[in-house]
């Protein structure tokens, strides 16, 4: 009998208590920049695609849920021709973007994706590709690398010297 | 044998060796770049140090090269000690200075001997803050793409295209750590060999440019170890494949045959398999002109119908055709009706290098072997272009000469800088008489150029000079005193090699090697014998039957046969395209299984879709009569199958008709008992490692759950192979099969194809398990007469010129010919004759000259060839318009009227 008075009391206490709950969808709830939601791929500050295809997010993935094909312009940049995300597998896990050595594929705070048929879940290149940089700005692999793919000429980057004469003489 | 301690723990290892291969042999990791188990030791990388104690008392010792030190007997080194872990550590740091940050879009990442070595050495940062010396690259050609900041100056690839494959056109410029490895201009590198260097290199300095256009890593490649079918050698590949398209072969080690090297051929040629001309679905044409597609079923119902109506079905096989495929096809045509897709004239070559290789009593030497022999006879043959690997062969064992005077002076044999240094360039006893120069001609003592005829002549000459009771042939005095040389040399050597083969479409060449042959093993030599044969199945198809294509004409003219199957075969390859048409004509229903578009298939009132090396498994034969099993690479999303699996809907034996590829075999070997072997060729289908399958996907594969979501978020479930223990997907046996079903390499810590290293018994030797294939024939009992049948000798005719076949390793061989990326570097068809006959004919370099062949007009543009002695001219075999031609052909010849 007691018990239940006390129940009984505890219950009517916390209608004078702060609500937790959130109305959510009218309300939003703050999620922090490095909350891992959606996938997208990002732009380097010139505006083109960051993915250079290397394949690496596709082999961290644990679930094998990213699938993408590397192909070349005619300046021999690398880019993935298709890139394609299968979201009903995807654990949002971030080994992807931990993986990714242009900081090209990102993780943000978006995760209202929910649909009703599954095969909306299946994100192609141009579902993924932004036109911003994301969370990390000015950096673009093509002018670290020493490749030249119609970024910069070869010895054209920071820390690179002029090509070398091999016909030159000089010791 | 000795006992080495290695951080102090007793190994056996194997005398004679250095310590690096002792070391990698008995499986422990030392780093290594410029050593490589073909090449051998340089010390130029600095890279495998350890420390070496003078006895088990020193403490201190010395850090030595292990690939620059010999295994001795109680030696004591140490790999884990502090300070060579640091000194390789070190070594790697100034070896990365320069390298650059390309790894993501490097086409070596994944399968990088120096990412591999770096991480081994655990040199993980760089703390060089100044700038990196950078490169240009050059265009190498249509195969090879060239990034040459990534170069670590290990000088590999100079040692394997200059040292090795006695390449002209590629070298090292400029000095200290400015050295460049490429051409003196940019420019198509024309060793046919030049794919090697992309295993070779350690890094991404060669990259495939095949594969470039649409590259996919080593981790996600679906793999099937395979048998190249580009030539009759056979050598084994790995055959890759990601979204259902072929993306690239590399060589996969087999001790016997092709160790670690494959052709250009082989290696770049495979694009047959993406093209637009393959046949994808089962194909109708009633009436004729107009194409239908048809189900699979239909199509199966349809042809059985026929089949039933049929007074007689004939089955024309292939030398391109599994020998399942052409058994299943003899079983559906019966014994009596089945016959040998090859002219009269080359079956009966084959046949009678069959006859030699089985009643000779001479060893015909596996690929591998051949590089034992110290002299060689190559009689009649274009070696790198009819068989291009066994020129790099002949190449190595024309160094063993040579060589001796090394060993004279107490020179390991993996000690290639100062073998190199005592050699200076030295010529072993390697002879050609060819009629024309030969790409080997370079590393011969002396070579000779006469007609086919004449050549026969020279070596029956030679085989007399070796043992009198042969029989002898006159010769014009220049070809005298070289059939003297070649035979004073041959009887000199310890183990002389005799080459020759079926390109000239010479009888009396193949009996005069034979007879050399003999002549030697007579006069107690280890003589050897090696013919090549034009097709990847030749001798297995010729094991089969002795009937050839114009028998199964005759069947057709004399109105006993009515339906024709054809598997896997273009006619108007075969004979001469007024014959084939004739045929057609005639031949009633005709059914064609192949994989590619062609003459044959317009023809065929049913066309059905069958799978390349890629898509089918099956077994072939070589040319030294070595039975090999390739595997079915990937699961086709289309009607394509084994040529084989079709035949099955057909056949009425019930054994055959719902078999597995076992079956089939266990059905062939009965029919055949000298094929018994097929059956060792490789594990059967219920093999497991324990309980499981060999996935031909490395655990690593990626994207299962994406690949195919644009079609259907479902996932399909992974196709299955009830033809083999290999599984079309990941999962399964992760170590080290056995070696027929090896379809990748790899090992922790080894990701490049250097970790073959893990599947070998010892390092450059056999593969664990022993290595792949079964040899059908061995010479036993010498039963054979020595052969007479000597040409007469060769008169030009300025009526009838004789046209003798030029080989070409890009465009004589069918299939490879239709790859995109061998277009580049296939000649234009062209006619080639001496300056003497040119002048005679009137005829300038470029013009046309009109040739008549069996009734047809050819224009070709002319081509002149000093090292041609005249009375004959060369055109290429194997393009279209000379394809069918019945060599030796005679043709008028005669500027084009204009």
């Amino acid at each position: 009998m007691i018990s239940h008075l006390r129940s009984l009391w505890l219950v009517f206490k916390h209608m004078f208590h702060k609500r937790e709950t959130v109305q959510y969808p009218e309300e939003k709830p703050y999620l922090p920049p490095r909350w891992r939601g959606r996938i997208v791929l990002t732009r380097d500050p010139d505006g083109m695609e960051r993915c250079v295809a290397c394949y690496l997010c596709a082999a961290a993935c644990p679930v094998d849920c990213i699938s993408l094909q590397a192909t070349e312009d005619e300046n021999g940049r690398r880019y993935p021709e298709f890139f394609r995300i299968n979201f009903s597998r995807c654990i949002f896990c971030g080994y992807c973007e931990d993986a990714c050595p242009t900081y090209a594929i990102q993780l943000i705070p978006d995760f209202e994706m929910a649909e009703y048929d599954r095969q909306n879940l299946v994100y192609e290149k141009e579902h993924l590709l932004i036109s911003g940089q994301g969370k990390y700005h000015g950096y673009n692999f093509y002018r670290v690398a020493g490749v030249d793919a119609g970024v910069k000429p070869k010895g054209g980057g920071e820390k690179e010297s002029e090509p070398v004469d091999v016909r030159k003489l000089l010791p | 044998m000795a006992t080495i301690y290695i951080d102090n723990v007793p190994y056996e290892v194997k005398d004679g060796e250095n310590l690096l291969q002792a070391c990698l042999s008995v499986g422990k990791n030392l780093t290594y770049f410029c050593w490589h188990p073909a090449l051998h030791s340089v010390g130029a990388c600095r890279q495998c140090a350890v420390i070496r104690y003078r006895d088990e008392n020193d403490t201190r010792g010395r850090i030595v090269m292990a690939c620059m030190e010999p295994v001795a007997d109680q030696a004591r080194i140490s790999i884990d000690a502090p300070e060579a872990k640091k000194f390789r550590a070190q070594n790697i740091e100034s070896l990365m200075i320069n390298h650059p940050h390309d790894c993501p879009v490097c086409d070596e990442g994944g399968e990088c001997h120096l990412q591999d070595m770096t991480v081994m050495s655990g040199h993980n940062y760089r703390r060089y803050r100044f700038k990196k010396r950078t490169h240009l690259n050059q265009y190498l050609g249509p195969f090879l793409h060239h990034e040459m900041n990534r170069c670590i100056q290990c000088y590999r690839c100079v040692r394997f295209y200059n040292d090795y494959a006695e390449g002209k056109d590629f070298g090292v410029f400029a000095a200290h750590d400015d050295v460049y490895f490429g051409r003196y201009e940019p420019g198509v590198l024309e060793n046919e060999f030049s794919g090697n260097l992309v295993e070779v290199c350690p890094t991404g300095v060669f990259t495939d440019k095949t594969l470039r256009k649409r590259y996919t890593r080593k981790w996600d490649l679906t793999n099937a170890p395979s048998i190249c079918h580009q030539c009759g050698l056979g050598c084994n590949i790995i055959a890759s494949e990601r979204y259902g398209s072929l993306r690239r072969i590399l060589n996969r080690y087999n001790g016997d045959v092709n160790g670690y090297f494959i052709c250009d051929r082989g290696r770049f040629g495979y694009e047959y398999v993406n093209s637009q001309r393959r046949i994808q679905h089962a194909l109708k044409q009633e009436p004729a002109g107009q194409w239908q597609g048809l189900k699979k079923d239909t199509a199966i119902r349809e042809i059985r119908n026929r089949i039933r109506a049929a007074k007689r079905v004939i089955g024309i096989g292939s030398p391109r055709a599994s020998l399942e495929s052409n058994f299943l096809l003899r079983e559906l045509a019966g014994a009596e009706h089945f016959y040998a897709g090859v002219s009269e004239k080359e079956s009966r070559l084959i046949k009678e290098v069959l006859h030699i290789l089985r009643h000779s009593g001479v060893r015909t030497p596996s690929l591998k072997e051949t590089e034992t022999y110290d002299a060689i006879f190559v009689i009649g043959e274009d070696v790198t272009n009819t068989a291009p690997r066994l020129a790099l062969s002949l190449r190595q064992a024309a160094k063993n000469q040579p060589k001796e005077k090394a060993k004279a002076l107490k020179i390991a044999d993996w000690n290639d800088a100062a073998i190199r240094e005592v050699i200076q360039g030295q010529k072993g006893p390697l002879f050609i008489a060819a009629p024309y120069a030969t790409r080997l001609d370079d590393a011969a003592l002396a070579t000779h150029q006469a007609h086919p005829d004449e050549i026969a002549r020279l070596a029956f000459a030679v085989a007399h000079h070796v043992d009198a009771a042969a029989a002898d042939a006159e010769l014009p005095e220049k070809a005298k005193a070289f059939a003297r040389q070649v035979a004073d040399a041959l009887v000199a050597a310890k183990k002389p090699l005799i080459v020759a083969g079926t390109s000239l479409y010479s009888p009396s060449l193949i009996h005069a090697a034979a007879n050399v042959a003999m002549a030697l093993k007579k006069a107690g030599k280890e003589a050897g014998l090696t013919y090549t044969v034009p097709e990847v199945n030749s001798m297995g198809l010729m094991m089969m039957t002795d009937q050839y294509l114009e028998q199964a004409f005759e069947q057709v003219y004399s109105g006993q046969a009515d339906m024709v199957i054809v598997v896997e075969n273009d006619l108007y390859r075969r004979l001469p395209a007024d014959q084939v048409d004739e045929f057609f004509r005639k031949a009633g229903t005709v059914v064609v299984l192949d994989s590619i578009a062609h003459r044959t298939g317009e023809h065929a009132h049913f066309v059905l879709p069958a799978g390349t090396f890629a898509e089918s498994s099956g077994t072939v034969v070589n040319n030294e009569g070595r039975a090999q099993r390739f595997f079915q690479v990937y699961q086709p999303r289309n009607d394509i199958q084994s040529t084989w699996k079709w035949l099955q809907a057909f056949v009425e034996k019930e054994q055959l008709a719902a078999a597995n590829l076992d079956d089939v075999i266990q059905q062939l070997t009965m029919a055949y008992p000298e094929l018994e072997g097929v059956r060792e060729a490789a594990p059967g289908a219920q093999f497991r490692v324990g309980t499981q399958k060999i996935p031909r996907e490395p655990h690593r594969y990626s994207g299962r759950t994406a690949m195919l979501a644009h079609i259907n978020v479902s996932e399909p479930k992974p196709p299955e192979d009830p033809d083999s223990p290999l599984s079309f997907t990941m999962e399964g046996y992760v170590g080290t099969p056995p070696a027929p079903l090896t379809p990748f390499f790899w090992s922790p810590g080894w990701n490049s194809v250097q970790a073959v290293n893990r599947y070998q018994q010892e390092v450059g030797g056999m593969l664990r398990g022993g290595n792949p294939g079964r040899r059908l024939i061995e010479a036993n009992g010498s039963s054979l007469q020595y052969f007479t049948d000597i040409p007469a000798a060769f008169h030009p005719d300025n009526f009838h010129w004789n046209i003798v076949p030029a080989y070409h390793i890009f465009g004589s061989d069918e299939l490879s010919a239709l790859s995109e990326p061998l277009q580049e570097r296939i000649p234009a068809l062209y006619l080639a004759l001496s300056p003497a006959d040119a002048q005679a004919l009137q005829l300038q370099p470029g013009q046309q000259a009109e040739l008549n062949v069996s009734g047809q007009t050819l224009r070709l543009p002319v081509v002149i060839r000093p090292d041609l002695p005249g009375g004959y001219v060369l055109v290429p075999k194997g393009w279209e318009a000379t394809a069918g031609w019945l060599f030796p052909v005679q043709s008028s010849l005669k500027p084009m009227q204009v």
